[in-house]
């Protein structure tokens, strides 16, 4: 599952909808893996203005990535920071979880990534 | 007509196979209308937006079996939707299902880098129930097909730390939560349909959805009506009338401002 899908999930327990807490979640002992993608600058360009800037920056301090500026940058910026470029390309397009731990920042709820996938079905006492 | 994806490493003994409802799908989103309206709906052109850059669509599609359909458009993804940059993702409560699918995505993904076309950026397969992890608000293409059988109860989700007794037993419980649909075989997409107005996009959430026959379609439809006149509802592909009734159906559910 690549890196960027924590920008679309969120503690699946109902009662963690309504707390800023449960997203992003948190990554523990997450083993990561890297796949060569070819430059995609327009794919980056578009996938920017649509994900949640924050917890990108979130995401990435907590697995160890450089440091995010605290702004996304523009399109134009992108264009002149080749450095800035490649690290998003890296993180955006490139990273995956392979196995690990999601944690839910609200209820602690633990969500399991094994091989690739994450297993979001709650046990029965959650549901 | 685009290539229909292979599904040969799929293990159809707990995993649904592709049946008439998945090309239905398959027929439904290629056709010369929805193409149409899916471009013009994802058309780049943004007015916040610099004419270069516009939001990537968001495409999930729930229950993906095999991951006929969903490889299907991530992979035609700039004949259909006139656009490749678009982010996909899959959800499946069967864990099998999720690894067919990222097999499927993988070898469609292979097929077309091999012609040198391209194809949208998967995100991967989520094991889980509908969309209840799934961020408010983001998902700008939803496709659903879904546990449609009138069936006497609903299959309980499936339990990882459950003890299975035997893998017969695990196969065909796996295999009846594919089709199994409960009361009017509408229980999981009731479900699913309540939970629209908050999972899809504010401006251009839309979602395809199949019903069969013995769904009520007319009063599904009747229902999504009543959400009022930010909503609108279509049948937009079916199997063609036998003795006056569609077997199956999609529907087309979309958000109009
Ligand atoms: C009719 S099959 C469709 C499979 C595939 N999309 C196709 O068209 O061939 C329904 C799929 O939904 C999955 N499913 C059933 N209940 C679900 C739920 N509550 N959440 C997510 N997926 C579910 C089943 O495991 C099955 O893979």
């Amino acid at each position: 599952m690549k890196l960027l899908t924590l920008n679309f999930l969120t503690c699946a327990v109902k009662a963690c909808k309504s707390s800023s807490a449960s997203f992003p979640l948190h990554p523990k002992d997450c083993e990561l893996v890297s796949d060569t993608i070819a430059p995609n600058p327009q794919l980056v360009y578009n996938v920017l203005p649509r994900i949640d800037w924050n917890a990108l920056v979130t995401t990435a301090s907590e697995l160890g990535f450089p440091t995010l500026p605290a702004t996304a940058p523009t399109k134009e910026e992108l264009e002149n920071d080749e450095k800035m470029m490649k690290e998003l390309h890296t993180l955006l397009l490139e990273t995956s979880v392979s196995e690990g731990i999601l944690v839910c920042g609200n209820c602690g709820h633990e969500y399991r990534v094994k091989e690739g996938i994450a297993n979001f079905l709650l046990p029965n006492h959650l549901v | 007509m685009l290539p229909t994806p292979s599904t040969s490493h799929v293990p159809y003994e707990r995993v649904y196979e592709p049946a008439e409802d998945s090309f239905l799908f398959l027929d439904t989103l290629s056709s010369g209308s929805e193409t149409a309206f899916l471009q013009k709906r994802f058309s780049k052109q943004s007015p916040t937006l610099t004419s270069t850059q516009s939001s990537s669509p968001f495409v999930v599609e729930l229950g993906t079996g095999s991951g006929v359909v969903l490889s299907f458009l991530h992979a035609h993804a700039a004949s259909i939707l006139g656009r490749q940059d678009i982010i996909t993702t899959g959800v499946d409560v069967n864990r099998f299902a999720c690894k067919a699918t990222v097999e499927t995505v993988r070898a469609a993904e292979q097929e077309q880098d091999a012609r040198a076309l391209s194809h949208g950026f998967y995100l991967g397969n989520i094991l889980g129930d509908l969309t209840g992890f799934i961020k408010l608000g983001q998902v700008d293409l939803l496709i659903f097909n879904p546990p449609y059988v009138p069936t006497s109860e609903l299959p309980r989700l499936p339990d990882e730390e459950a003890k299975i007794t035997t893998a017969y037993e695990r196969d065909s419980h796996l295999l009846s939560l594919s089709y199994a649909g409960g009361m009017d075989g509408m229980e999981t997409t009731t479900r699913l349909l309540q939970s629209l107005p908050e999972i899809l996009n504010s401006s251009r959430g839309c979602a395809y959805i199949l019903l069969c026959a013995q769904n009520k379609p007319e009063e599904v439809k009747k229902q999504i009506k009543s959400w009022g006149s930010k909503w609108a509802v279509d049948t937009v592909g079916g199997t063609g009338k036998r003795g006056g009734w569609e077997k199956l159906q999609i529907l087309r559910i979309w958000r109009t401002q």
